[in-house]
């Protein structure tokens, strides 16, 4: 069966960060996703020329016909800019999806659970969060989650206020770029010691998602395979140039 | 949707990337398949840990529906023919990359070390880290793959693949398994791994076959 093109309508944004905007798009006709699945975007201009992106859904499953997409906005691009100066609610966009079966977790899977993030790789990431939240689960989880700057953590408030349920849910931070005066978490790129340390109590059963830049997935899931986990626990998606 | 549906305000940058390639850019427009759009750059896109296996315990085997298995080693790989192939890569995450250049071997001269079953009709690539991907014979024979180990004049980085992968350029890239340690002749088509979760059996790019039922 064909993954049908729906009509979405935005239904409301959110900016997370100066640069990175939740878009919360009505979907009347959407059959549900599991966390970690994206859609694609259409995007027609009025001679017919299109172009299509994916992007990973925000939010959990449990919130029904509607589903929230996080996007950076890329400097240059020629579909983040327009989402971000353009759209605003009551557009309607192209969508389709759910699409990917494997980058998912679901709160049936259990855990224990690493979640490592860089920058905008924490979307899929949120989505895991959020329903295990709403699933009211208390699968001990860590988030490792690697920003430039204090004040472009993507969903800062909401995480500490995860944190704070103390339900087994734990952020760990690190701030590459700057930190704030007092700053008590890492400041450093995400390392094998790290990994370490937020994989210790969690122990050798657990699955591990990593997204973000290619160079940070490559360090996470070699560090985590060299740390015992064994690779099919360990399941990655990575999204920009490897740098070199 | 039967009528097209207009996207309000949406004009579209129509570069279609950088232009520092030399290519015209009516040329760059007519290779670039439907809902693509083209980089400079080599994304990667894995599922997993990139695997890593020494040269020296690697190996290229052909199995299945052939008179006998055959199996190269690295050193017996390179030393086959090879040559330069300069091609268009699309990924169904919506890159393309215009002129890649490669070596490597055409499954064309790895088949000719074996006898190929009349009944062969599938190939099954298979990979360290234990993935596979599916392509009927017609979509890799006559130059159409290649088994490459170098990019851009250089060794294949093991984010991309190396030492060795898989190249179907007619086909979306997850086609071209990295990693490839072998290639299974079958005389029934078996999904591989994203052609299992979602992605479609073929995968033609011209055709957009993203997904299951395109």
């Amino acid at each position: 069966m064909a993954i049908e093109w729906q009509l979405g309508t935005v239904s409301s944004t959110r900016d997370e960060t100066a640069t990175v905007r939740t878009f919360t798009l009505g979907l009347p006709a959407w059959a549900g996703h599991r966390p970690g699945q994206h859609v694609d975007l259409r995007l027609t201009a009025d001679d017919g020329y299109s172009v299509e992106r994916s992007y990973s859904i925000a939010s959990e499953p449990e919130r029904a016909r509607e589903v929230d997409i996080t996007v950076e906005r890329i400097p240059g691009g020629e579909v983040s800019p327009f989402l971000h100066e353009v759209v605003v609610p009551g557009d309607r966009l192209e969508v389709r999806g759910p699409i990917g079966g494997y980058f998912v977790w679901e709160a049936a899977l259990g855990g224990p659970l690493l979640l490592v993030a860089g920058g905008s790789g924490v979307v899929p990431l949120m989505a895991m969060a959020r329903h295990r939240a709403r699933a009211g689960m208390s699968i001990p989880t860590r988030l490792v989650f690697s920003s430039r700057t204090y004040d472009e953590v993507i969903y800062r408030e909401e995480l500490d206020r995860l944190a704070a349920a103390r339900d087994g849910f734990e952020v760990v931070h690190t701030l590459t770029r700057g930190q704030p005066p007092g700053w008590t978490g890492f400041s450093r790129r995400i390392d094998e010691a790290m990994l370490a340390d937020a994989l210790e109590p969690l122990g050798a059963a657990t699955r591990a998602y990593a997204c973000g830049p290619t160079a940070l997935v490559e360090v996470v899931a070699n560090a985590l395979v060299r740390l015992g986990l064994p690779p099919d626990r360990i399941r990655t998606e990575r999204f920009g140039p490897t740098g070199t | 949707m039967t009528e097209r549906f207009v996207t309000r305000g949406f004009v579209g940058r129509r570069d279609q990337g950088t232009s520092d390639d030399g290519i015209a850019p009516d040329d760059r427009r007519r290779r670039t398949p439907p809902g693509q759009y083209l980089t400079s750059d080599f994304p990667v896109l894995s599922a997993g840990p990139t695997p890593r296996t020494p040269l020296d315990r690697w190996s290229l085997r052909i199995e299945g529906l052939v008179d006998r298995p055959v199996e190269w080693s690295w050193e017996q790989l390179l030393a086959l023919p090879a040559r330069d192939w300069v091609v268009d890569i699309s990924c169904v995450t919506k890159w393309t990359h215009l002129d890649m250049r490669w070596k490597g071997v055409s499954v064309d001269t790895l088949l000719e070390g074996v006898e190929l079953d009349p009944r062969a009709a599938f190939a099954i690539a298979w990979s360290d880290g234990g993935y596979t991907t599916n392509l009927p014979l017609g979509d890799v024979l006559n130059n159409q793959a290649f088994v490459a180990y170098e990019y851009d004049g250089r060794p294949l980085a093991p984010e991309h693949g190396g030492p060795a992968r898989l190249v179907v350029p007619a086909r979306y890239f997850w086609k071209s398994a990295k990693w490839i340690r072998g290639l299974r002749l079958q005389d029934r088509d078996e999904p591989g791994f994203w052609e299992s979760l979602g992605y479609n059996n073929r995968g033609d790019q011209w055709l957009e076959e993203r997904y299951s039922g395109d």
